[in-house]
């Protein structure tokens, strides 16, 4: 198991450092000259130069990516022409929104999620199954900023139950996790139930019922049991993609929350915030993922075990 | 030797017919599949003939009826300048659907290739290309195409390349692992043993045993495409607004949520019913396709 | 001769095709088990011997089919009519069951002590850690050399040998009256399959329990069974003492099967074998089941179906062929 963990984190750090260097290259090949834009249009070309000479641009890439990673490590992203502060300071309080909206559309959603999973894999054929799906296929088809702008018109405009947009109180962030979680709840409805499905085919089902163990027992200790293994999987890649998500509920909600802060910081070409903040979700994304690998390591006795 | 082979292509040949009957039979019993194909087919028929039937031009601009609600006149009531909702989400079909086809036939195509070609020869350059894609998966979906957005600008043919981009990887995943489980078939190695070249073996035995989970996976991209590029469009980094693109439509209809509800109510209905038809035909044709998944 | 501990009469199952659509499996299945005797139960893969005993078991529920007609008496109880907790009391407890493939039939999850210690919850103490050292000591008397290892293992950790080892042991631990055991060798190599046997007949000589063996090979029914039942396309075909089955078999299928086994000895000759497959439970024969495969087959055979009757009056010996003169043994 120790060895199964260390190799995980070391096929990993290959990949985040490839990543952030494609970040990197990415955000220098965007038109424009940012030595220019901060010196102003009308700063003449010594200006410009200096300026250039401060921020380190007249050094070769490699360089200067080397220079912004050594700079990340010691907690400088850089400096955020909008806001006219460091990147850092810039980030760090939108941290908090997305985090709890995160974490609450998570909850919800895996709990809904695999329950109507386990049901419709149970009731199978009947109509639970068919209402359980119907619920599961609208949630994946359904764009999720619609969904945000609707529930607002409905619940916060017409019933005046919710605020309609920021984070003023607790009951703000009920119509944006609904919305986040949504689609996640549809996934792991639909991956349930075909787990189950399959698991409630196997050998060790029928040798459980045949020790006489009630049907409840059956369906969650042995074929939910194993079920489990897979759906913590999915569950786990889904939060990698709920930050990202946070993209469009923030916007939609008015959220200042990390994904709202990427749009608006790509609207302004402040690219020194969207490349700390791409850095920062695809490395999230990744480490999310290899987390989910231990962890499915260790549910699983034959990964366990070896 | 040259009468075997020429046995092993008449089985091949004379097999998508009777399989192509048997699947359609299996198919027609699966009602909702059946409905979202004719829902899909009638889509496409609009975004090709819109413009013939329709009352209204797109541009026309009517202030003498701005933001009306849905009434006789406007089947799904006005926008802000008076236009017919309508008929911009009719002709903006053109847009939202055949962009998100485009960036998922291309998507697919290279994908494609290059899976068939990475789980078939493997060695370094299987190796390449999924490191390639690993990288690619290290970014959500919706991020990469954000990303090649920022890069590349907004406008309706970046996002077609964006989305493109985030299709390449899943497809290059799932058809490496199925040319890999194809190419350990019987009557793979029996092609390769008779003498068949590579590239015979590749494209005329390997490729259709794989042609099944790709039309699946294809159907259902074509649901996430559309879901992300009007996602794209309502953050603003699609389509021009001025342009009858749907997500476009709901991002400008956003603004009057409280007096013209209609106009964000109807363009995110037709998107989720697009996007919906292009899902439940995925899951039908799963279903008939392959029936080791229930 | 014993008490009877399971009567099946008439016993009818079907199989939901498609909808409305049903097809029968097994039909008119009647034989009775004593008290203390290994009965074999043999035919070909799908002639209906693991819906039989899934269909005593009451463990169809999670397939589509369904017994549609007969009696299943359990120590004179009507095993159909038991309410489903009663039933699950029953399971496991005083009927229990073996399954085929060993290393499947495990929940690969949790450890092997937890899985034991259940059926023993279930139906013999509250108390787990008795439980435990019940278990602990029936995989002592299955011939597990390590059995406290064992029971903190998981399922992929032990051999298909001591997965199955695990498995008698815990369809033991209760006392069950009957054991249905279906197919238990098949999944193993040869060496294990005798030891396996050899566990099996040697704990039904300490327990007196009653046998239902389920399997394909005839070495195995020689080896371990008193009486024979032949299953052939749902139906039992002919039922005998081994001894009778094996020397004056009447029935033209038995012979078939019993020409299949290699002789040493009988040297380079092909190896007879049966012609035809099983019939499509949908496209059954109107008659005798067995007459399109049937050597010695009559226009009456291919008729009506002949019933299960005793030869020459010999109520031990039970045939179902209108032609049992022509098969010699």
């Amino acid at each position: 198991m120790g060895k199964y963990v260390v190799k995980r984190i070391l096929s990993a750090i290959p990949l985040m450092l490839v990543i952030s260097f494609l970040i990197f290259m990415f955000i220098h090949l965007i038109p424009g000259d940012p030595a220019r834009l901060i010196a102003g249009m009308d700063a003449t070309k010594q200006e410009v130069e200096t300026i250039r000479r401060q921020l380190g641009l007249d050094k070769p890439l490699m360089a200067q990516y080397f220079i912004y990673m050594k700079g990340i490590f010691h907690g400088d992203l850089g400096y955020s022409i909008k806001n006219n502060a460091p990147v850092a300071s810039v980030i760090l309080p939108r941290f908090k929104p997305t985090i709890i909206l995160t974490i609450c559309s998570m909850i919800w959603a895996t709990i809904l999620g695999v329950f109507l999973g386990i049901i419709a894999a149970v009731r199978r054929g009947k109509p639970l199954d068919y209402l359980a799906m119907i619920i599961a296929i609208s949630g994946i088809s359904v764009p999720g900023f619609w969904l945000g702008l609707m529930l607002i018109q409905f619940f916060s405009v017409n019933l005046g139950w919710f605020p309609t947009a920021g984070l003023t109180m607790a009951k703000s962030y009920v119509l944006p996790s609904i919305t986040m979680g949504c689609g996640i709840m549809a996934i792991l409805a639909r991956f349930t139930r075909s787990s189950m499905l399959e698991n409630l085919r196997k050998d060790y089902v029928r040798t459980a019922r045949a020790k006489g163990m009630s049907e409840p027992k059956v369906i969650l200790k042995y074929a939910f049991r194993n079920s489990l293994i897979e759906v913590v999987t999915v569950a786990g890649l889904q939060i990698g993609g709920l930050l990202t998500g946070s993209v469009m509920t923030e916007t939609v909600f008015s959220i200042p929350g990390l994904g709202r802060l990427l749009v608006d910081s790509i609207n302004f070409r402040d690219y020194k915030v969207v490349q700390a903040l791409l850095m920062f979700f695809s490395l999230e994304y990744i480490i999310i993922n290899l987390i989910v690998d231990i962890v499915y390591g260790f549910l699983n006795p034959k990964v366990r075990y070896q | 030797m040259s009468t075997v082979t020429q046995t092993a292509d008449e089985v091949i040949l004379s097999k998508p017919e009777g399989r192509f009957k048997q699947f359609w039979k299996k198919f027609l019993k699966r009602k909702a599949a059946v409905v979202s194909l004719i829902f899909i087919l009638l889509m496409i028929g609009v975004a090709v003939f819109a413009p013939i039937f329709l009352k209204y031009q797109v541009q026309a601009a009517d202030y003498n009826n701005m933001l009306a609600g849905p009434s006789m006149k406007h089947f799904w009531g006005t926008d802000e300048f008076g236009r017919d909702v309508f008929t911009r989400l009719m002709v903006g079909t053109r847009l939202s659907l055949f962009s998100a086809l485009i960036s998922v036939v291309i998507g697919t195509v290279i994908g494609v290739i290059l899976g068939v070609l990475a789980g078939y020869y493997g060695g370094i350059f299987d190796s390449i290309v999924m490191r390639c894609c690993d990288i690619l998966f290290a970014f959500p979906d919706i991020l990469l195409a954000i990303a090649i957005v920022a890069i590349l600008g907004p406008g309706i043919i970046n996002v077609i390349i964006a989305v493109a981009v985030f299709t390449v990887p899943s497809f290059a995943r799932i058809m490496r692992s199925a040319t890999l489980e194809a190419k350990e078939e019987p009557y793979v190695e029996v092609a390769r043993s008779i003498g068949c070249s590579p590239r015979r073996v590749l494209w005329k035995h390997v490729f259709p045993e794989t042609v099944q989970s790709l039309i699946v996976n294809f159907t259902m991209r074509i649901g996430t495409a559309i879901l992300a590029s009007s996602s794209l469009s309502f953050l603003g980094f699609g389509a021009n607004v001025t342009e009858p693109d749907w997500g476009a439509m709901l991002s400008q209809g956003r603004n009057y949520l409280n007096s013209a509800p209609h106009m964000v109510i109807c363009p995110g209905l037709l998107i989720f019913l697009t996007v919906l038809a292009f899902n439940l035909l995925g899951d039908g044709l799963r279903d008939t396709l392959d029936p080791k998944i229930k | 001769m014993g008490e009877k501990v399971l009567e099946v009469e008439h016993l009818r199952t079907e199989f939901k095709q498609e909808k409305k659509k049903y097809v029968t499996a097994i039909n008119d299945v009647s034989f009775t088990l004593n008290e203390g005797e290994i009965v074999g139960l043999v035919g070909e893969s799908g002639c209906g011997k693991s819906v039989t005993s899934l269909s005593i078991m009451r463990l169809l529920g999670d397939t589509s089919g369904r017994v549609t007609q007969g009696k299943i008496l359990f120590k004179g109880q009507d095993v159909l009519s038991l309410s489903n907790k009663q039933m699950r009391n029953l399971r496991g407890g005083r009927m229990s069951m073996i399954f085929q493939d060993p290393m499947s039939s495990l929940n690969p999850v949790t450890r092997i002590e937890t899985q034991m210690m259940e059926t023993l919850l279930l139906h013999r103490t509250k108390d787990k850690a008795q439980a435990r050292r019940m278990a602990a000591e029936m995989l002592k008397k299955v011939g597990i050399p390590d059995v406290e290892t064992t029971l903190r293992s998981y399922p992929h950790q032990l051999s298909g040998g001591m997965c199955q080892r695990v498995m008698i042991a815990m369809s033991m631990s209760c006392d069950p009256q009957l054991l249905i055991a279906d197919e238990p060798t098949t999944a193993l190599d040869v060496t294990i399959q005798a030891q396996i046997l050899e566990l099996m007949k040697k704990l039904q000589r300490e327990e007196k329990t009653t046998i239902l063996l389920i399997t394909h090979d005839l070495g195995v029914v020689a080896q371990m069974c008193s009486r024979v039942l032949v299953m052939y396309a749902g139906r039992i075909v002919e039922e005998a003492p081994v001894h009778e089955l094996f020397y004056n078999h009447r029935h033209p299928y038995t012979q078939g099967l019993i020409d299949c086994i290699p002789k040493i000895g009988s040297g380079v000759r092909r190896l007879p074998s049966i012609r035809g497959s099983v019939p499509d439970l949908a496209l059954m024969p109107a008659g005798c089941k067995f007459a399109p495969r049937c050597p010695f087959a009559s226009d009456e055979c291919r008729k009506n179906e002949p019933e299960l009757l005793p030869y020459e009056g010999d109520p031990t010996h039970l045939v179902r062929c209108f032609r049992t003169k022509e098969v010699l043994s």
